[in-house]
């Protein structure tokens, strides 16, 4: 636990973690030899699952922690950091990934929640979490958690870039709009936020997030990765749009060069060529509600 | 006075606010060509192995090797310290070679062995008080015989210095105040004396 002004975060080290990430892309795997791809491609970290979460969607069941076999075997094969998602709320799942010494836990909707009212005590762990929100409220009761790094869910396994869009647009200008209030005005904005009143005040002050800011759920294109990054993203994740592409390799080194280049588009418009197809896409819209993975957590 | 920070992955914007607390101008570079207009180059801490693959597609390797033999400073932290070492071990990956020391990368163990300790720094313009966060660091194994200890952490060098290279194993940038602005403006220093 640190303390930035009176504020009880994570540690400081564990943050500084995820700004050694920012600019890069962590690419979700389910075995060694994707993790090796993702590295190769330059990858910055690679977050290993059971199942890519176009793959959960599609079949259903209950979705866990990767096997710990698997997890082994792709920390025996990269350099880069390896990331491992536990189930929200399941705190043996995240008291065994810290055993394995995984170098961030993701407390993940894509899994199937093991409890329906309470996330994880953060605080309690030596390695660092990421956790997912839609608005600044979810952001800042999961950093009150003690997250040290937030991402923006989107809408996994779906390839559809526009709920991502919508919780990086509600996240930033919610943070814009703390700006812009009276010291008066913040309490009653903390209770509207549900959200814990010292972090509201120093998000209001320092006009961001006192961890880094990332995006996920529904990035399949260069042009997407860089979309968000334009929008305000520090780095991405990509789930099923790299291993449910026609060339794997080839479309998760371009969007790696999407997202360091993100403000050029002559770059984009070069590493956006002849990648071959994309993943199949959703229209969310259309998908049922109980489908939906963002609505897990709160 | 502009001084370029590497910005193809990493934290390049926090060595950045660091530049503009010490009045100096900082200009983020993904391109060889932006190269040409700064003063001193800082390679920030990152990935490594990502930040290889990004600078082997834009040809940096060569444009960085020409802006060191013009004598202008470059500084590394972490992983910058990795890119410009003469060895790497575990793995053996290509280095450019601009300072003569030996790197073992990730040698303090995974993130949960991430730590952070109190030090000093013995600087041109005398010891500074350092607060050091050493995450996923590597650890120098060897040093040449050109090279100056700036900084110990258990009796092992944590930084260092060989002509205008300058490097660190932990994170200067992530703290506040002293050492940001004591590193930066060594940074500076070394690089108004090379004009004169």
């Amino acid at each position: 636990m640190s303390d930035l002004n009176g504020l009880r975060i994570a540690d400081r080290k564990h943050i500084g973690l995820a700004e050694m990430l920012k600019g890069g892309v962590i690419m979700d795997v389910t075995n060694a030899e994707q993790a090796k791809i993702a590295e190769d491609a330059g990858a910055a970290s690679v977050m290993a699952l059971e199942r890519v979460p176009a793959d959960i969607r599609k079949e259903g069941g209950v979705a866990r922690m990767s096997p710990v076999k698997k997890i082994k075997e792709i920390q025996k094969t990269v350099t880069i950091p390896v990331m491992a998602k536990a189930r929200i709320g399941h705190f043996v799942e995240a008291q065994i990934l810290e055993a394995l010494a995984v170098d961030y836990i993701d407390e993940s909707e894509v899994l199937t929640p093991a409890d329906e009212h309470f996330h994880i005590d953060k605080f309690a762990f030596r390695i660092p979490f990421v956790c997912g929100c839609r608005d600044l409220g979810e952001a800042l009761r999961r950093i009150g958690e003690g997250a040290a790094m937030i991402r923006t869910k989107g809408e996994a396994g779906s390839g559809n870039i526009v709920e991502a869009v919508r919780h990086m647009r509600a996240l930033v200008s919610g943070i814009r709009r703390l700006t812009t209030l009276a010291p008066e005005e913040l309490m009653t904005e903390a209770k509207t936020l549900g959200a814990p009143y010292d972090l509201v005040r120093w998000v209001a002050k320092a006009g961001k997030l006192p961890v880094p800011n990332f995006s996920a759920g529904g990035i399949a294109t260069p042009a997407d990765a860089a979309l968000m990054m334009q929008l305000g993203a520090e780095a991405v994740f990509v789930g099923s749009g790299i291993f449910k592409s026609s060339d794997p390799a080839k479309r998760a080194r371009a969007i790696v060069q999407a997202t360091t280049h993100f403000k050029d588009p002559d770059v984009l418009a070069r590493v956006s060529e002849d990648l071959g197809d994309a993943m199949v896409g959703l229209e969310t819209s259309k998908l049922p509600e109980k489908e939906l993975l963002q609505t897990r957590g709160w | 006075m502009r001084v370029g920070v590497l910005a193809l992955q990493g934290d390049f914007a926090l060595h950045a606010k660091a530049l503009e607390k010490c009045g100096v101008e900082a200009v983020e570079v993904r391109k060889p060509s932006e190269l040409d207009d700064v003063e001193g180059l800082i390679i920030p801490g990152g990935e490594s192995t990502t930040l290889l693959k990004l600078m082997e597609a834009w040809n940096f390797v060569s444009t960085i090797e020409k802006f060191h033999g013009a004598g202008k400073p470059i500084f590394g932290t972490c992983a910058g310290l990795i890119i410009l070492a003469r060895e790497v071990e575990s793995p053996t990956q290509f280095s450019l070679g601009l300072i003569d020391v030996t790197v073992e990368r990730n040698a303090y163990g995974r993130q949960r062995e991430s730590f952070e300790a109190s030090g000093v720094a013995r600087l041109d313009a005398g010891p500074i008080p350092l607060e050091m966060v050493f995450i996923r660091a590597p650890r120098i194994r060897r040093l040449g015989p050109g090279v100056q200890v700036l900084a110990e952490h258990r009796g092992e060098p944590v930084m260092a210095r060989q002509g205008r290279v300058l490097v660190a194993t932990f994170h200067p940038e992530l703290t506040d105040t002293t050492m940001r602005t004591a590193w930066t403006c060594t940074l500076l220093d070394r690089t108004n004396r090379s004009r004169t």
